[in-house]
């Protein structure tokens, strides 16, 4: 198989597409592709102060090496969770987090990069398989209260450090396994906010998905042509997880109909740009600061962040009496 | 006239001569879900195996 712009010997092929790349064009491609999305969804722009959140994987470090190659203001932002796969319930793994933060950081460096690094237990007491542990919304899966702590910290980081964009490497597997969680489910309110932009609120920053239309199949190949050093292992949290499961399912699809996936999540946003998915005014209208940290919510006087912290603060000072 | 696949730390022996793609179809795995690599070279799934190689696939679905 050739590259389509110079003949040479392709490294990767991209059938949605129905183009091969050699390395040098593949290279040149991601990036300019990005520059495209950036600029459609009206994402940011050179002025706008970018941080991205950073995992270890290779997502996140493929979007900030990307963002900074394209000239945007983007420093780093990683969460340390306290995830220890030496400890988690099917054994065996490495120390997560520790790697994950010891790769970002080692990308951070290499680069002269700004990396922001909160440590989850250190700022609450509690890591996130503890919290899991501590809460109902865990019990042994912590998936859950993962994701609602990162997107507190995110936000949280964003607001305090004056960044006015956040920007995840969300690729497009992810964004076509969450739609068919949620339409196998017809979660309408959960389909309404889905997509490249989640415009900025009070006291919330932009949140923007720049890779969310490249396959994580060319995400993974833009970091290993990039020799970019990432995180190869899964969270030992993600083992039979539902995302995954979907992702499988859709490869599967993708596999005998290539660029099924592709279609699956275009097609989904003109839909809903063309109106398919109303929004129901009463909830926007009952969004409230919480109390404690400033951040939007629904729920009356606290956020679902400040009261699981609370409560699990409550029970752990309870049983130490 | 035999080629090896390895996918996180697992074997699988292929005949050589098959190309790429037909490799990961016989011995059930997603082409989708991989890339493959050899002599730390990535290949598309046309490349045709040949005796003795010792292919690499790196998985490329994560999250959770």
């Amino acid at each position: 198989m050739k590259c389509k712009k110079c003949g040479e010997k392709a490294s990767v092929n991209m059938r949605q597409h129905r183009m091969a790349l050699c390395k040098e064009h593949y290279l040149e491609w991601i990036p300019e592709q990005t520059e495209r999305f950036i600029k459609k969804y009206e994402m940011f722009t050179h002025r706008d102060k970018i941080l991205v959140a950073v995992s270890g994987g290779k997502d996140s470090l493929s979007l900030w090496d990307i963002l900074v190659k394209l000239g945007y203001q983007a420093d780093g932002m990683y969460i340390g969770l306290g995830i220890d796969g030496r400890r988690s319930p099917t054994g065996g793994g490495i120390d997560y987090s520790s790697e994950s933060h010891r790769l970002t950081q080692h990308f951070a460096d290499a680069r002269g990069l700004t990396l922001h690094v909160v440590d989850v237990e250190r700022e609450y007491g509690q890591s996130i398989p503890m919290l899991a542990e501590k809460t109902h919304r865990g019990y042994g899966k912590p998936c859950s209260v993962c994701g609602l702590v990162k997107r507190h910290e995110m936000n949280r980081i964003a607001r305090d450090l004056g960044y006015n964009v956040l920007a995840t490497g969300h690729n497009l597997d992810d964004e076509a396994a969450v739609l068919f969680g949620n339409t196998l489910a017809w979660e309408s309110m959960f389909l309404l906010r889905q997509g490249p932009v989640l415009p900025e609120a009070d006291g919330l920053a932009r949140k923007v998905k720049p890779l969310c239309r490249f396959y994580e199949r060319e995400m993974t190949a833009y970091a290993l042509l990039s020799d970019i050093e990432y995180i190869y292992e899964e969270c030992p949290f993600a083992e039979g997880s539902t995302s995954i499961y979907y992702k499988e399912l859709l490869n599967q699809l993708e596999t005998t109909r290539p660029g099924a996936k592709l279609t699956f999540y275009l097609r989904f946003l003109e839909a809903r740009t063309n109106g398919l998915f109303r929004e129901q005014d009463e909830v926007v209208q009952n969004l409230h600061p919480c109390n404690k940290c400033g951040q939007p919510t629904t729920a009356p006087d606290l956020c679902s962040f400040c009261r699981m912290i609370e409560k699990v603060n409550q029970t752990d000072a309870q049983e130490s009496q | 006239m035999t080629a090896k696949l390895i996918l996180r730390g697992k074997e699988y022996e292929v005949r050589a001569g098959m190309t790429l793609l037909d490799a990961l179809k016989k011995s059930n795995i997603v082409p989708e879900s991989v890339i493959g690599v050899r002599d730390g070279e990535m290949i598309v799934e046309d490349e045709i195996l040949r005796n003795d190689d010792v292919i690499k696939l790196v998985a490329v679905i994560s999250g959770g």
